[in-house]
């Protein structure tokens, strides 16, 4: 393991050296899987919450379905986007191949079976909770969903987080849909991709140690406002 | 509890929504830009960041290089997803051009490839200049072999130098012959950590960071000639292409220009990729 400590300053080195092109790396990184993190959410959220109280046949079969969409693996979910965004396929007039944009449908896709799965067991755990207490106050569908959101907030937040964690860690789906392109499509874990096979370890593992500080200030930017807002809370 | 309900979903979505649509707009501004599609060892090594500054000088457009292998790099350019396509792997090059998908091939430049091995030398053949024999005595000797197996240019050309020495490694997948079906470069840390031969262009070889006690063993037989080609996409079979800016890199490769580029480049001392195009522009259209 003597990559390990060489790996390390190297890490230290290239934070403190804040070079631009790491820097954009970064920025792209944290917009491809913010961006992607955003839109789950929005789509996940409501889904996981009406299979969490919805009831209506086949919700079993549902349910083990976006359970096991979970283990989508990255590289399929990028090739099926990038058939549909291919010049040759059915959006490839919307020219979005290799864009940035691309990366974050590719997440989306990846990230919210993740954040609909847990946001369900989340919510339906809340419900069994609460259900009577709803039933008393004649809440409608949408007014009971939107109160298991709001009180399950603070789980849902570890449920973004695990959506997050996967987006930002994957690189089967970013490098066919976004390519790697140097300054336009280049992210950290495409960069690894990248130094890994051009042998230069040390760096790659360098970069994921700076990825991984990443992910641990996203966390803790995340815990700090749920620590916050509870204080506020009960101020 | 309900009434501090603090934010509407529908709210969120528009902003999803304007969000994603606000990143497409954003990306539609970046026009005169090509795609290349090109194999891995010219952008591992460095190549396109040496050229591709020197071209920028010249024009304002934006060259983006996706480096893949050449087997991906065809299909990728036969869906339209690329401008212009640099490979090697000359059969199926002339193919893409016969099919109409290419409207011309140029040689651009060549190497060699060359068969790296470890120090032990299991199979004794450091310093043999017959390709073949070197890999007739791989296959008597039961050393590991590691196969690129993935259709890539270097890949189609290790098949080809096996079927030439008469040998048919496919029946000992997986025991001594080991197709990583992975990049040069992912090939090369299995061969280094399996102390398994290899075969790779000398420009990815060089530049490898990751040799530790590995050498070339085999090199400087004819067979192992290495070309590159260059090929505009038809913009008849692919009205997305951005034609004139692709055949304008492309020729500007092919240029006195862009040929003294290409032999400008060194790593380590020494040159990685050899012009030699035709010279000859003007037959080409």
């Amino acid at each position: 393991m003597q990559g390990m400590a060489e790996s390390l300053s190297l890490a230290g080195a290239l934070v403190l050296a804040a070079d631009p092109d790491l820097l954009q790396i970064v920025a792209l990184s944290l917009y491809v899987s913010l961006s992607a993190t955003v839109i789950a959410l929005c789509l996940g959220l409501p889904l996981g919450a009406l299979l969490a109280i919805g009831k209506f046949r086949g919700r079993g079969g549902v349910i083990v379905a976006v359970n096991a969409l979970m283990g989508l693996p990255p590289v399929v979910v990028g090739l099926i986007v990038y058939l549909y965004l291919s010049r040759s396929g059915p959006l490839g007039f919307l020219g979005l191949l290799y864009t940035p944009t691309a990366m974050i449908i590719a997440q989306t896709l990846l990230i919210t079976p993740i954040i609909a799965a847990l946001s369900r067991q989340v919510l339906e755990d809340l419900h069994l909770e609460y259900a009577e207490q709803f039933r008393s106050f004649c809440l409608t569908r949408r007014q009971t969903i939107q109160a298991l959101l709001w009180d399950g907030r603070y789980a849902l937040m570890t449920v973004g987080l695990a959506g997050f964690g996967r987006a930002i860690a994957e690189v089967g789906a970013v490098i066919i849909v976004g390519g790697n392109i140097d300054h336009l499509t280049r992210v950290m874990t495409t960069s690894i991709a990248l130094e890994t096979s051009k042998g230069d370890l040390p760096l790659a593992l360098a970069l994921g140690i700076v990825l991984l500080v990443i992910a641990l200030g996203v966390n803790a930017a995340v815990h700090s406002l749920r620590l916050s807002a509870v204080r506020q809370a009960y101020a | 509890m309900i009434s501090r309900f603090p934010f509407r979903m529908d709210a969120l979505v528009a902003f999803a929504v304007a969000f994603g649509l606000g990143c497409a707009g954003g990306m539609a501004s970046a026009g005169g830009a090509i795609i290349v599609q090109s194999t891995t060892s010219t952008a591992n090594s460095g190549l396109y960041d040496h050229l591709l500054p020197l071209f920028a000088a010249r024009t304002d457009m934006r060259v983006n290089v996706v480096a893949v292998g050449t087997g991906q790099a065809i299909r990728n350019a036969r869906n339209c997803d690329g401008d212009v396509l640099l490979v090697h792997a000359k059969g199926a090059e002339e193919e893409f051009v016969a099919d109409g998908a290419g409207l011309w091939r140029q040689d651009l430049m060549y190497n060699d490839f060359v068969i790296v091995g470890p120090a032990s030398d299991p199979a004794a053949i450091a310093g043999l200049s017959d390709v073949r024999e070197a890999l007739a005595q791989i296959a008597d000797s039961g050393a590991r072999f590691a196969s690129r197996g993935d259709d890539s240019g270097t890949h189609k050309k290790e098949v080809a130098l096996w079927a030439a020495a008469g040998l048919d490694p496919q029946q000992a997948s997986g025991t001594w012959y080991l197709e990583t079906g992975s990049g040069m470069g992912a090939t090369l840390n299995t061969a280094i950590g399996m102390g398994a031969y290899t075969m790779t262009d000398r420009a990815t070889w060089i530049s490898f960071a990751n040799k530790q006690d590995f050498a070339v063993a085999v090199e400087g037989d004819d067979a192992l000639f290495n070309q590159y080609g260059v090929i505009p996409v038809n913009p008849e079979v692919c009205p997305s292409v951005n034609a004139q800016a692709a055949q304008r890199f492309a020729e500007w490769l092919l240029s006195a220009e862009g040929q003294a580029a290409i032999a400008a480049y060194r790593v380590q001392d020494q040159q990685l990729f050899f012009p030699n195009a035709g010279a000859k522009l003007s037959d080409k259209n």
